[in-house]
This record gives C-alpha cells, sequence and structure tokens, in this order.
C-alpha cells in the first residue's frame, strides 16, 4: 500500500479529539484500565484520534476531509496543521503509532473514504497518497514519565504492533516526521544444511530454527533428505515443521500407547495397548454408537449432525492458549476469529449462527506482587479475552451465547481460551472434494508477517522470554474482512446452477502451508507464491507460504467456474487471487518467480512422521473420589452458602454476558441469563430456522477439580455436566453431540500420558454409556511454564508450573420443539422443588443415564416449570441461584438418605426440578422443597434448620465476585 | 395484503440484513436484500421502493465513527433518490447502525442535511451492553409507532448515547414529536441506568424527522419478533404481537392505507 513518496507530496495531520470530557468514553475506558493497573491516582484520560496524511493536499483540502468526513460537529473538535509533529499538549501524552507494516484496517478504510471525500467535494484535485491512523491521549495526574511508560505498555499500546512517543516530565520522545515504508525484500533461494549434522547439531537446529520437532523426527527428516541427495530449502523445513506440529497433526493423542496401571472404572489393575489413542478411545466411541444423524465426523474442519431433512448443524471448539498468554486481546479476538472460519471451510461452507467461550484462568485476587517476570496478571487476561471475543463476534455478528469460566492458580502462566462455534450447512454441502486441474484461490485478507510460527509456537512449553521471542506469532484480527468473506461464500456456494468451487477450507495455523497441503494431500499441488498479495514488500517466500495472517480462505475452483467465482467475490468487495492448481502426482511444488523454492512428496508430508510407541502409566494418589454424606449441621450454614455463591467458578458471569451479542441473527430462544433475578443458564437455545420451532441446545461441562484425583473420572464428570446442561433447557439427549477439547502439560512422561489415557477412555466410556458421539475434537499439549531458580524463589511459585489436566466437553442437542424449553428460574409459588439424582459414582452409568432420559422426558412432556443442574457448589447453590433468578423463596427440606452428599458438595447426575405438586406427586421422584412467594431461602437439613436467607443477600453474595471483571488493581 | 416493496440495504460489516428481511416478511410487506454497491450503481432503484431500510452491524468496521463510511457513501451516492422517496410519501427505516447512519447524513433528526443538531457517541459505560429495555412512545408523529404504547426490545451496543447540541434542540425535537422512543423504566423515569443503557439525553432511543417516515433508533426491533425473544417468555403466555413486530407491522398497515402514496415507477411483477 506504501508507495515511493512523490516528490510534491507533504504530510499533513489532523487531530480529532471530543468537544468535553464527558464525550470522551474512550479516554474514560482507558483511565478505568489505567487505574486497574495500579494507578488509582491517574485523574483523567483525554483521547484524541490523529489521522497522518501524506499526498498532494493544500490546507482547504485537508480542512474539508477535517469537518465533512473525521470530525462530529456535535461531539468533535478537528484541528489542523502541516507535517505528522504537532503542538505540545497542556499535560504530559502519549501518542500510539502503528508499527511500519502492521495492517491497520482503520487507515486503510480513512484513506479510501478521505479519497472519495476529495473526489466528491468541490475542493479542486487532490493526491492522497497515504494515511495512517494514530491515537494521542494526554494523562492527568501521572507522577513521572516512567509511569507513562507503564500506561502505555500495559493498558494503550500494544508493543507487538505499536509503538509509543511520550512528551511530559523529562521525556519528549521526537514524533516521526515522515510515515515509514517497511523495506523491500530482495529474493535469494536458501538452503539449510542438514545432512550431514549428528544428534547435537539436528537438537540445535530444531531448538534455534522454533521448529520443535523431536530429535527422533530430525533424523528423520535428514535421513529423507540424504535419500533425495540434497540439502532442504529453508521452506521445506518450514513445511514439515508445521505440518508434524502437535498443533497440526496431533501426533501425542494419535501415538500407540502401552498403558499399565488402575482398570476404567472398577478396582483392581490393567495393561492395554492402545495402537492410536485417540481412535482406539474417542473415535472407537463414536463408531460404536453409530448414529445416522452424524453426518460428518472427526474429517473436517467441523463435526457435522443432521438438524432436520435439509439442513446439518456443524461444532467445533478450538483454542488460543499461547497467543492469548502474551497478548489477550489479540489472542481470543482471532481464537474466535479462526473458530469461525473453521465453521467457514466445514464441508463448503457453513454459516455460523451461534458461538461459545471458556477461559480457565488463575484466580483473579492473584497476589500480583508475585506474579513472574512477563506473565500477565489474571484479571487483565480476562479482561482482554472478553474484549477480544467481543469485539470480533460482535462485528461478525454471531451471537456468543454460552460459555463458562473456571479458576487454577495453575493457570497463571498459560491460562486456556476455548472459542466455539455453531454453523448450519445445507446436507448437500457437507461433502468436498478438490479435483485435479481445480485452481487454488485465496481469498480475503493480504498476507502480511503477522502470526509467523503460529503453529510451532502453539506447540511448545511457554518460557520467561517467549514473550520477545514470539512477538511476530501474535496474530491480528480484523473481523469486517472476515464478515465479507463469509457473505461472499455462502452465496458462492449458493450460487445459482451449483456451487462454483470443489473444497474450502480456512488458512489457519500453517497458513498457505497447512491450508494448500491438507486440501492437496491426495492429489498434488503446485503454487506460485509470487502471486499471492501482500499487505507490504519485503516478505521473503518462506515468510509469505507459513505466515498467519487472519481472514484468508482458500479454495479449489473447477476452470469453467473461476469467472463467476471471481465476480461473486469481488461484488462483496474480497479480494480473490489465483496462486496455483492442484495436480494429480502427489507432489507439492512451490515456486517463486518461476525457481522451484520447495518440492514434497505429499505422502511424507502427511505420513513420513515417525510414531515411537510410548509408555503410560496410572495409579491413584490415594484419595477416593466417592462423596462422603456429612450428617452434621456444619454440612451447610448462611455463611458457607453465601461463600460458595462468591466463589469465583459460581459468581455471576453477568459482567462477560452482557459485553456479548448474544441475540444478533433473531435466533435466541433460551439466553445465557435466565429470569427477572438474571440467574444463570445451564445452556443456551437458538432456532437454526425462522421457519420452523426445531431449536439446538448448547452447553459444555469441565471437572478440573478432578484432574488430580482421577482423569478418568474427570472425563465422566465433564461428559455428565455437558448432558445436564443441555437436558435442562429440553434437548432431547438421543440426538445430542458431545466435542473433546484436551489440555494437557507436557505429555512426555509415563505419568502425564497415563493420566491423558485414563482422561481418554473416560471420555469414550461415558460418551458410549450415555449415547453421545463425539463429533469434533482438538487437543493442545505443553500448557507449561518454566522459569529461573531465582525468579521460583522471589514469587514463591514452582520453577515449573504445569496447568491441571483439563477436558473440555462442548455438547449440542436438537430441541424438537422451542416451545417447551425450560429455563432456570423459579416461576411460581406453592410448586414443589424434586430431586432427580443418580449419581454414575454411586450407581453406575447405565442408570445415571436412565436418570439423564428420565429428566429429560419429563422436560418433554412439559412436567417440568423450572430446572437447573447441581454442579460445582452443590445442592444449596443450585437452589439458592433458582431463587436468585425467579426472584421468589425457597423452603427446602432434605436429609443425608433422600441426597446422598453434603449440601455444598459437586455431585454428578442430579437436577432439580420445579413442578406442580400434582405434577411433583405423579413424577415419584422426591419433593425436597416448595417455592415460597417470601423472597427467602430456608434450608433444613437432617431436621436441622441450617440457612435462612433472603434473597438479596444470596444475589449480592453472587454477583459481587465478577462485578467489572473482579474489581481491584492488579499492577 | 398490498403489495409494499422495501429494500433493505446491505454492505460490509452489516450483520442483521437477514433478520430484519424477515420482520418485514412476517409484517406482509415484500423486502429486497440489496447490497449498496448495486444501489449505488443504480441510485433510481430505490424509485422502485417505497420503504429503504438499513439494518444494524459494523458497516466498514465503524472506522472513522460508528456508521461513518455507510453515512458518506449514501450521502455522496443517493442523496437524490432518498429525497425524492421522502418527497413521494415514502419512508426509511434505520436500527442501530442504520441508525447511526441516519443521524451521521444528516437525515435525522434534519429532514435536510445538516449534521449539527444531534450525534450518536459512546455509552456512558464506554462499553458494549446488551440488554431488554422499556421504550415508551409518547408522540404521534412517527407511522412506525403508537402513541401510549410500551415497546420492549434489547439494545447491543457500545455507541448508542444520543446527544444534542444543546437544550434547545432537545427541546425542540421534543416540541416536533421527534423523540420517537424513549427509555423509561418501571416508573417512567427516563435517565436512570439500566433503564436508559447508554445515558442518552431526554432518554432518547430512537428519533423520527418532521415527517414521521424517517425513523431510526438503537434498540433492536428485529431481535424481538417472536413471543420466544423475549427474555422472560417462559413465565408469560403467549398473546399479542411481539413488540418488535408491531413496529414493521405499523408501518406496513400505515403504507398500505396510503392512498395518496404511489410509487414512482410500478412493481415488477
Amino acid at each position: 500500500m506504501a508507495q515511493k513518496s512523490d516528490d510534491a507530496s507533504v504530510y499533513w495531520h489532523i487531530r480529532v479529539r471530543p468537544k468535553t470530557p464527558h464525550l470522551d468514553g474512550h479516554g474514560r475506558d482507558m483511565l478505568h484500565e489505567i487505574r486497574r493497573i495500579g494507578l488509582g491516582h491517574i485523574e483523567g484520560v483525554r483521547s484524541s484520534r490523529v489521522y497522518l496524511l501524506r499526498g498532494r493536499l493544500d490546507e482547504a483540502q485537508v480542512r474539508h476531509l477535517s469537518e465533512a468526513l473525521l470530525t462530529d460537529p456535535v461531539a468533535e473538535l478537528g484541528e489542523v496543521g502541516s507535517g505528522l509533529v504537532h503542538r505540545v499538549d497542556k499535560h504530559p501524552s502519549i501518542e500510539v503509532h502503528t508499527l511500519p507494516g502492521v495492517m491497520n484496517p482503520a487507515a486503510m478504510s480513512a484513506l479510501e473514504a478521505a479519497s472519495r471525500e476529495l473526489a466528491h467535494g468541490a475542493v479542486g484535485k487532490a493526491g492522497l497518497e497515504e494515511v495512517q491512523t494514530a491515537r494521542r491521549y494526554e494523562i492527568i495526574g501521572a507522577r513521572d514519565a516512567s509511569e507513562l511508560d507503564r500506561i502505555a505498555s500495559g493498558v494503550l499500546a500494544n508493543s507487538c504492533m505499536e509503538s509509543w512517543y511520550i512528551s511530559g516530565f523529562d521525556r519528549s520522545d521526537s514524533l516521526p516526521t515522515e510515515l515509514a515504508v517497511p523495506p523491500a525484500g530482495t529474493f535469494a533461494l536458501k538452503h539449510i544444511s542438514l545432512i550431514d549434522l549428528d544428534d547435537e547439531g539436528l537438537a540445535r537446529l530444531s531448538r534455534d530454527g522454533h521448529l520443535f520437532l523431536s530429535l527422533d523426527e530430525m533424523r528423520t527428516i535428514r535421513d529423507y533428505y540424504r535419500d533425495l541427495g540434497r540439502e532442504p530449502t529453508d521452506l521445506e523445513l518450514e513445511t514439515l515443521a508445521q505440518t508434524w506440529s502437535e498443533h497440526c497433526v496431533h501426533k501425542t493423542l494419535k501415538s500407540a500407547v502401552d498403558y499399565r496401571g488402575d482398570d476404567f472404572g472398577r478396582a483392581g489393575s490393567t495393561q492395554q495397548h492402545f495402537d492410536n489413542l485417540l481412535k482406539d478411545t474417542i473415535m472407537a466411541a463414536t463408531k460404536r454408537l453409530d448414529r445416522d444423524w452424524c453426518l460428518s465426523v472427526f474429517t473436517d474442519n467441523a463435526g457435522v449432525i443432521a438438524f432436520d431433512d435439509e439442513l446439518g448443524v456443524a461444532f467445533k471448539v478450538e483454542t488460543h492458549n499461547h497467543p492469548s498468554a502474551i497478548e489477550p486481546y489479540g489472542g481470543s479476538a482471532t481464537g474466535i476469529g479462526g473458530c469461525i472460519r473453521d465453521i467457514m471451510g466445514c464441508g463448503l461452507g457453513a454459516k455460523p449462527i451461534a458461538s461459545t467461550d471458556v477461559f480457565c484462568l488463575a484466580p483473579p485476587d492473584f497476589d500480583a506482587a508475585r506474579l513472574p517476570k512477563d506473565v500477565l496478571h489474571p484479571r487483565r487476561v480476562l479482561r482482554g479475552v472478553v474484549r477480544g471475543v467481543r469485539d470480533y463476534g460482535n462485528r461478525m455478528g454471531i451471537p456468543t451465547v454460552n460459555g463458562a469460566l473456571h479458576f487454577d492458580e495453575r493457570y497463571l502462566a498459560n491460562p486456556l481460551v476455548f472459542c466455539g462455534c455453531v454453523g448450519i450447512i445445507p446436507r448437500d454441502r457437507v461433502d468436498k472434494e478438490p479435483r485435479p486441474g481445480d485452481r487454488i484461490v485465496v481469498a480475503g485478507g493480504r498476507t502480511g508477517r503477522d502470526g509467523i510460527h503460529g503453529a510451532t509456537f502453539s506447540s511448545a512449553e511457554l518460557t520467561e522470554t517467549h514473550a520477545d521471542e514470539f512477538s511476530h506469532a501474535v496474530q491480528i484480527g480484523h473481523a469486517i474482512e472476515e464478515k465479507k468473506v463469509l457473505d461472499a461464500l455462502l452465496l458462492a456456494r449458493d450460487f445459482e446452477g451449483g456451487c462454483l468451487y470443489s473444497s474450502v477450507t480456512d488458512c489457519g495455523a500453517g497458513g498457505l502451508s497447512s491450508a494448500v497441503g491438507e486440501m492437496a494431500e491426495h492429489l498434488g499441488a503446485v503454487v506460485d507464491l509470487e502471486q499471492v498479495p501482500l499487505k507490504y514488500t519485503g516478505l521473503r517466500y518462506d515468510e509469505i507460504w507459513i505466515s498467519e495472517a487472519q481472514e484468508r480462505m482458500v479454495f479449489a475452483v473447477p476452470p469453467e467456474q473461476l469467472d463467476k467465482f471471481l465476480r461473486v467475490f469481488a461484488n462483496e468487495e474480497v479480494e480473490v487471487t489465483v496462486i496455483g492448481t492442484f495436480s494429480d502426482d502427489g507432489k507439492l511444488r512451490i515456486r517463486f518467480d518461476d525457481v522451484t523454492v520447495g518440492e514434497l512428496d505429499m505422502k511424507f508430508l502427511h505420513h513420513g512422521y515417525p510414531r515411537p510407541t510410548v509408555s503410560a502409566t496410572w495409579t491413584a494418589s490415594g484419595k477416593a473420589a466417592d462423596q462422603q454424606c456429612e450428617a452434621d449441621a456444619d454440612a451447610a450454614s448462611n455463611e458457607r452458602l453465601l461463600a460458595a455463591l462468591s466463589d469465583w467458578g459460581t459468581a455471576s458471569k453477568e459482567w462477560v454476558i452482557r459485553q456479548y451479542d448474544h441475540e444478533v441473527q433473531g435466533r435466541s430462544v433460551v439466553k445465557p441469563l435466565a429470569g427477572p433475578g438474571i440467574g444463570p443458564s445451564d445452556a443456551s437455545v437458538v432456532r437454526p430456522r425462522y421457519d420452523s420451532l426445531r431449536g439446538v441446545a448448547i452447553g459444555c461441562g469441565m471437572a478440573p477439580e478432578l484432574a488430580d484425583v482421577d482423569p478418568y473420572l474427570m472425563s465422566i464428570a465433564a461428559v455428565d455436566e455437558a448432558l445436564r446442561n443441555v437436558i435442562c433447557v429440553g434437548a432431547n439427549p438421543e440426538h445430542t453431540a458431545i466435542l473433546d477439547n484436551f489440555c494437557w502439560p507436557k505429555a512426555d512422561t509415563p505419568e502425564s500420558l497415563g493420566a491423558l489415557v485414563r482422561a481418554c477412555r473416560g471420555a469414550a466410556d461415558a460418551g458410549v454409556a450415555y449415547g453421545l458421539p463425539f463429533i469434533s475434537g482438538k487437543d493442545s499439549l505443553n500448557n507449561e511454564f518454566s522459569m529461573s531458580a531465582a525468579e521460583a524463589v522471589r514469587t514463591g511459585l514452582p520453577e515449573q508450573i504445569a496447568i491441571p489436566y483439563t477436558l473440555l466437553i462442548s455438547a449440542i442437542g436438537v430441541v424438537e420443539d422451542v416451545s417447551r424449553c425450560v429455563t432456570m428460574d423459579l416461576k411460581d409459588d406453592g410448586n414443589r422443588l424434586v430431586l432427580a439424582s443418580a449419581p454414575y459414582t454411586s450407581v453406575g452409568l447405565a442408570e445415571a443415564c436412565a436418570m439423564h432420559h428420565r429428566v429429560a422426558e419429563l422436560i418433554q412432556s412439559e412436567c417440568v416449570r423450572s430446572a437447573h443442574d447441581v454442579s460445582d457448589g452443590g445442592l444449596a447453590v443450585t437452589i439458592a441461584e433458582m431463587c436468585i433468578a425467579g426472584n421468589l423463596g425457597a423452603s427446602i427440606d432434605v436429609s443425608c438418605d433422600v441426597f446422598g452428599s453434603a449440601l455444598l458438595d459437586p455431585v454428578t447426575t442430579t437436577y432439580v426440578l420445579e413442578m406442580t405438586p400434582a405434577d411433583a406427586d405423579e413424577s415419584g421422584l422426591p419433593v425436597i422443597g416448595r417455592v415460597e412467594r417470601l423472597p427467602k431461602l430456608m434450608i433444613r437439613w437432617d431436621d436441622v434448620d441450617v440457612v435462612a436467607l433472603a434473597v438479596d443477600e444470596l444475589a449480592k453474595a453472587w454477583r459481587s465476585s465478577l462485578a467489572d471483571g473482579g474489581g481491584g488493581s492488579d499492577g | 395484503m398490498a403489495d409494499l416493496r422495501v429494500l433493505v440495504l446491505r454492505a460490509a460489516g452489516i450483520n442483521c440484513d437477514e433478520e430484519t428481511v424477515h420482520c418485514w416478511r412476517l409484517a406482509g410487506a415484500r423486502p429486497t436484500l440489496m447490497h449498496v454497491n448495486e444501489v449505488l450503481a443504480n441510485p433510481a432503484t430505490i424509485d422502485d421502493y417505497t420503504i429503504v431500510t438499513i439494518p444494524g452491524g459494523f458497516s466498514y468496521g465503524d472506522d472513522i465513527a460508528a456508521g461513518q463510511i455507510l453515512a458518506q457513501r449514501l450521502s455522496h451516492g443517493l442523496a437524490e433518490p432518498l429525497h425524492r422517496l421522502v418527497e413521494r410519501g415514502g419512508g426509511i427505516l434505520g436500527i442501530c447502525n442504520g441508525f447511526q447512519v441516519l443521524v451521521k447524513m444528516g437525515l435525522l433528526p434534519g429532514g435536510d442535511t445538516r449534521r449539527d443538531r444531534v450525534t450518536v457517541t459512546y455509552n456512558d459505560s464506554a462499553k458494549f451492553e446488551a440488554r431488554w429495555v422499556r421504550l415508551a412512545v409518547d408522540t404521534d408523529r412517527c407511522v412506525f409507532l403508537k402513541r401510549g404504547t410500551h415497546l420492549e426490545m434489547p439494545v447491543e451496543h457500545a455507541e448508542g448515547k444520543v446527544v444534542t447540541a444543546g437544550d434547545g434542540v432537545t427541546n425542540d425535537l421534543r416540541e416536533a414529536g421527534q423523540i420517537a422512543v424513549r427509555y423509561v423504566d418501571d416508573n417512567g423515569a427516563y435517565d436512570t441506568y439500566p433503564a436508559n443503557p447508554n445515558g442518552s439525553v431526554a432518554g432518547i432511543a430512537g428519533l423520527c424527522d418532521v415527517t414521521g417516515r424517517i425513523f431510526g433508533l438503537m434498540p433492536h426491533p428485529d431481535r424481538a419478533f417472536e413471543h420466544t425473544h423475549h427474555p422472560h417468555w417462559t413465565r408469560r403466555s403467549n398473546d399479542g404481537v411481539p413488540d418488535g413486530l408491531t413496529v414493521f407491522q405499523n408501518a406496513v398497515s400505515h403504507w398500505t392505507s396510503q392512498k395518496l402514496f404511489k410509487p414512482l415507477t410500478e412493481p415488477r411483477p
């Protein structure tokens, strides 16, 4: 975009500022954030936008731009000046600029709009060449320049893509006097010396080149090139590293495993061999269930189940952990953006209708003084990831409808960010297959240096220096670009006369390398990299090939459809470029300006990696998972219930949910917040088509607190919870599918692998027992952080922090008739509260399954007025939440004999149902209480009154913890 | 049902077009969805329609300011046909981002192209917020609304605070009946949070022009067209027309009962 400056070009700037502080919403927002990083004494922030212009322009023309386009006449003032440097402010200031070469969508928009304005206005011919945008902040109340630096780096700017200039106190950074142009590159083919390397050399190359390949894998590659009798090009080595990365190939979950240790679901020990762990457990469960409504499982970018005779529903959940640890906002935004592209690239393209997000973080009250170097405070991570999902999802016009938050100190340096997306797809668009001769077409955003090495980076352990080394792995999201691609894709998919392409996939981790490599796996391809549109000059051929620049999709377009295809995309203002052709010789050939820069055998690329057999073991550490029933009155008290309600994991997520557009597209039936008292819904329901009452319920389950006890039980608990959640709102459990997302620390010890085996078996056993096929899954390993001994001493943390074994189960269930959906808020006084409970830990999975189905039938037959599952906080919290949501009270009388667990302990396979007295009688289920008009919760446990609290008090405790993202300061 | 032709515009970043089209269809109109580029290439397209609708979303990323770039493109390319549309008795509806566009174009509250009376800016909370609100209609100026009614529907925006150039402007708008919908709480007050979710002056949730036929609002009637959209539907009986849908129905009954109105061109078969 930046061109060589013309002699007659001059620079101008326009600065736009709110007329009054009251109108400075952005400034207020930033002030709020600044105070949160421990700078509570800052009194005010005055923000302004700065437009930096280059071109043949006179002052009248620049003034016209300011007045007609850039400045709001009611709320803002515009100032025009020549040059890029403007006058000094009254208060110390920080000006934030985009680094040269970083895509700045706002600047591109401004350039287009300003050019249009100049052409339209009667201000004479002008030649506007470039626009950059900057933000300027006056900071009131700062004490010195170092504080301004802290404000800039901590709140106002993102050092991965922005620089800042400080003016005030002893500092007066010189603003740039011209707009920087990234240097042009020269082409030079590079080979890597590999074939003569010994083990030590191979290990060094893998490490220094950020390849993250094992010694075994490096040896295999060396031997391949020895046979070829040549050295690899840098691009070939990068391609192999990406394709073989844990992130892309999931080699650990697919490895052969010898397991020895505790048996699964019964006492004693066992020995088992798995040829392919994932295939022999989770995928085998799906195969065994063999449901005819599963339309596409484990083969595409997302799993697809039948919705009705015409439509299928696609669901995918991804993680974006490593990028979010370094840059939470960009990490989660591109996480949701990437998952949406998975749905767009599922089959011949599905239309996204709902998103989900689940975050695992350290507790928000973690002592900021104990943070390891370069680790962000969990509150800052929380606010960042919520903003990221918000800004990307809302802009895409996809409602974010379901999610969860989990807290454990071990997520401190490795926060987990799960993003999910649901889409609808015509059943005759589920299959796809590129054909030889099809053109390889890249559509959407341009390719830049952003996100290079994301796939390999995601497959590595984080260390103190990662933030610096991998700043280029941070990806930058531009939702509107992706929305345009989506609009065009759907038009091309549904084109009159048939779909205009034979296959599509998204450019995710690994960029073109992965996308083209995967699409051409059974064919072959020739790619001409110089054709790829770039954001700026100077990219090397290998950077073009592996860049993870966002918002790009790759299509296979038959030559005879190409013209129509290009026209559809042009009409939607989406750039599309033919970059190559699919062949049929099993070779991947990459060229740059007609020079071959890489040639790889598809078979070696996709199947050449060594698959060693690994050993796994697990022995229970002793603590039994059985629930103990505490008969004494201390089992619950007012204080303990209030504390449980304000626990981070249980507390109201309203602060998060309200920032998400959860109703766009007009499909919402059960929303994430329920009832007049704004309680927590168990799951969400959306209606995929306006002309049908059929819906889908979306929920999730997770039990990392059981990870240390037994990952086998953890998995079952997660499946059980996900199923309970969708049943509570009205899903049909016999038409419900689930997804698995594993997040593990390093899986390189027998114990860690043993845990993985147990988790896989637990998920598979629960899936089979409950009749829930897995349709898609993903894993993220190496979620560990290492720091120096000195840093460990200073922080009081271990040198190596590993996350707890974590499995997220997401569920999607069909709702036959949304008018029979149920929410969790209490409805009417006089109704009975009924306990539906059959914990699999006591009665086994078969009986537990029968109870799930029993509850679903009661809901289907409209006998249930409200339903809520018993989860983290136990029975007392469940009932308290139902009271809060309904603004009604309840009187509960329950005993240890009826309810086998303590009131505040988590149990599984347990629901509380509100029913009319007659329906409750008929159900035969134990009645444990009644709904009261007076908003007060009374609980009697084994004939002792243990809780008596006004619903207001319950609500206050439940709402306070996470209001405003966890309160307090995290500097 | 008479043949009421509605043009629903879409553009890069507009994302509520599908449900807006559906609402018009439910209300009995005949909506057509068209990319703004197609209309700009042939501005006389507008002459085929009685109502133009700009749905919600983030047109062109809301770069520069919310709705600003789409407003610029419409002002440059469609000012004439839109003016003709209103002159001959037609109407314009802008929802959320569409409302922001109409204000940035000066079509609201103006009727002319002056942009210096009203603007829409950041919420007082300075962040995106989703919640259901209650709206009061205390004017009979606007043909999309019925005086004396209350409507419930969601707001979902970060920049929805309506600001006027001063109390004088606010009073003029009130007296002219141009404050079409106001946020109110259960007691009828319009300045309490969260009933007024963004701090809008005088509780302004939407405005109409002096003809009552150009109407824009921040809340989303296009997300309140089914009984099951209401957040408390599981505790209410299913009777009456959903509040959001009434906005579209009122328009349909206004225009289909209007004997005076005649499209410039005969509707195509």
